[in-house]
């Protein structure tokens, strides 16, 4: 299949995602009520991830550097 | 992924002949599980909606478009169960415009399609009044291109309204047992190559009201899984024990049986009066053909009846159309009860039923419709007569066997070529209806759509009638479907698939093997097509 522009690519990718879901059978205001459902659980996602995944990594790296730096201090005392 | 050979492989018994003139591949290839999961996900998308519109409806926010009780009476016992039409009312509704078509031609390879409009979304269809047509026919079943008014083949039915008129107005025991109804059932008898045949104004009715006169109380019916509702119906109405086994599945079929004669009725454990395997030459929605000589193996050894209902395979298999029966080179008497349709292969109505002449003679008094249902209608008979001869022969020309030939052509040619594309095809590779699967509904809805603005006639098959996850589109090949039509529906059906991606089969073809055993000219060329 060949797609002239960026737009008619675009345009068949939302038709197989109405295939995929069967959205497709529906009239189109009950369509536009699941893609706003949808789309705000996804910008819901987005955010929440943008929020919290950073920090709690940056926490986690912590963390790990903790117990990976504390140990060998630990040895080297108990020798001492 | 399921693929069974079909060889007489059980019980070291085969054919009497011993030659092996059939050997089918069938294969029933899954899809991956993604496919699975997003049709499950679809459907519980549209049930969901389907609440709201409900609930909407129930608070009156819509109209209802549908059945309801009258107010005067909300107290009584609801008379329109609303939860079992859930359904119908909130899937089928929305997409029912790729169903029940009008059509205003014959049904040959090409048709006229009427065209509708729905403003309300198929609660209501307007006919626009403009056909849509020279659409190419890929569901009706005229499997040997019978469905034809060409004026010169059908003189001798024109013949037979002048002599008798249309309507027989009597059944078969009282006043309508005209001279032309035994003579088919004569001819029946001799192209089956049995002793005795009986014919029926119905198909349907031939299996409904002739097994409760087969079986009864105290008998056992081993009936396949996907058994068509005429023989379900039948043998509920008789009154029978029902054992279901698994589909063309032998070993489920041994086990059941075994069963049944070891431990007899269920609790008097006194042994069955009869046993009687029902199967089906060919199954349309699946596309498989029968096990017919291990069944036969299995039948001998535990001295079982086999019922064979041959009313998608008669005239549309075997070198000359003979049925299962000659596909597989078996004796048609080791098969007790012989029947079929003449709507499928013949262009006509009605159904048979064969096998001894004592059988044949019983029935007669004691089948409900052979005593009770009117007798076949002469233009009716007299079309069935004129198709029998030409596929024996007996006309003088060869013109019977040229459309049993085209058809298996066309049969291997269809079916290559679509498994090459990377379709998932279910079914024997020598059976003319090909199940093609598109699993979800949305996609079911809009192939039938696409095919039918491409001018393409397509069947398209979902929930119930198959499982519900396995929704497809059956294509019936046609002796009248020419190579140019053919190629053109496969150039549509590229296109379709590839627009709303349905090339499931994780297979790779690289070439058609070439076929020995078959030799037509026709098969060269098609390997110089251009692959489309």
């Amino acid at each position: 299949m060949d797609f002239k522009n960026v737009k008619e690519y675009l345009g068949w990718l939302y038709y197989q995602y109405l295939l995929i879901t069967s959205i497709y059978v529906l009239e189109p205001w009950e369509q536009s009520i699941f893609n706003s459902v949808l789309f705000s659980i996804l910008a819901m996602v987005v955010y929440t991830s943008y929020m919290v995944v950073p920090v709690h990594v940056h926490l986690a790296l912590e963390v790990f550097s903790g117990i990976c730096g504390e140990q060998p201090e630990s040895t080297m005392a108990l020798m001492n | 992924r399921r693929h069974t050979t079909i060889n007489g492989r059980a019980n070291g018994t085969g054919p009497p002949s011993g030659k092996r003139l059939f050997q089918g591949q069938e294969s029933f290839e899954q899809a991956p599980m993604y496919v699975a999961v997003m049709t499950y996900l679809g459907f519980g998308l549209v049930t969901l909606f389907g609440y709201f519109r409900d609930f909407l409806r129930a608070v009156g926010l819509e109209k209802c478009h549908i059945a309801k009780e009258r107010d005067e009476q909300k107290d009584f016992v609801p008379l329109y169960q609303d939860f079992e039409n859930f359904y119908t009312r909130n899937l089928y509704m929305r997409v029912r415009d790729n169903w029940n078509r009008p059509i205003c031609s014959l049904p040959g390879p090409v048709f006229d399609v009427m065209e509708r409009v729905s403003p309300d979304y198929n609660w209501t269809f307007r006919l626009t009044g403009k056909t849509i047509p020279n659409v190419i026919n890929m569901g009706s079943y005229n499997y040997l291109g019978f469905a034809e008014n060409n004026v010169d083949f059908l003189k001798t039915v024109a013949e037979r309204v002048q002599q008798y008129g249309l309507g027989v107005c009597s059944t078969r025991q009282e006043m309508g047992n005209l001279g032309i109804h035994q003579e088919l059932e004569e001819l029946v008898a001799e192209f089956l190559g049995v002793e005795s045949a009986m014919v029926l104004g119905m198909g349907f009715a031939t299996n409904s009201t002739n097994i409760p006169a087969l079986v009864g109380k105290g008998c056992l019916i081993l009936s396949d899984e996907l058994n068509h509702t005429s023989l379900i119906l039948g043998a509920r109405l008789s009154g029978a024990t029902i054992r279901v086994f698994k589909h063309n599945n032998m070993q489920s079929l041994e086990r059941v049986l075994r069963d049944a004669v070891c431990s007899g009725q269920p609790h008097t454990h006194r042994p069955w009066k009869k046993i009687m395997i029902m199967v089906e030459g060919i199954y349309s929605m699946e596309g498989s053909v029968v096990c017919l000589p291990d069944i036969v193996a299995l039948k001998k050894k535990y001295k079982a009846y086999l019922y064979l209902d041959e009313a998608h395979s008669i005239g549309a298999v075997g070198p000359t159309g003979r049925g299962v029966t000659e596909l597989f080179g078996l004796d048609p008497s080791d098969v007790d009860v012989l029947m079929g349709t003449f709507t499928k292969s013949f262009g006509a109505a009605g159904g048979y039923i064969a096998g001894k002449k004592e059988l044949v003679d019983y029935l007669r008094s004691h089948s409900h419709s052979a005593v009770y249902a009117s007798a076949m209608s002469p233009p009716v008979t007299e079309q069935i007569l004129r198709a029998m001869r030409c596929i024996m022969g007996l006309d003088g020309t060869t013109i019977g066997q040229t459309r049993v030939h085209r058809l298996a052509e066309n049969t291997r040619y269809f079916r290559s070529r679509l498994q090459e594309m990377g379709f998932i095809i279910y079914g024997n590779d020598d059976s003319p209806v090909i199940p093609l699967l598109l699993y979800m509904p949305g996609k079911v809805v809009a192939f039938s759509r696409a095919m039918l603005r491409r001018k393409v006639g397509v069947v398209v098959v979902g929930f119930p009638a198959t499982p519900i996850t396995e929704a497809r589109a059956r294509f019936c090949l046609s002796a009248a479907h020419t190579k140019e039509m053919l190629d053109k529906v496969l150039f549509d059906l590229n296109e379709v698939g590839d627009e709303l991606c349905l090339k499931f089969s994780q297979r790779k073809y690289t070439s058609r093997p070439k076929e020995q055993h078959h030799n037509n000219n026709d098969l060269n060329k098609d390997f110089k097509q251009d692959s489309l």
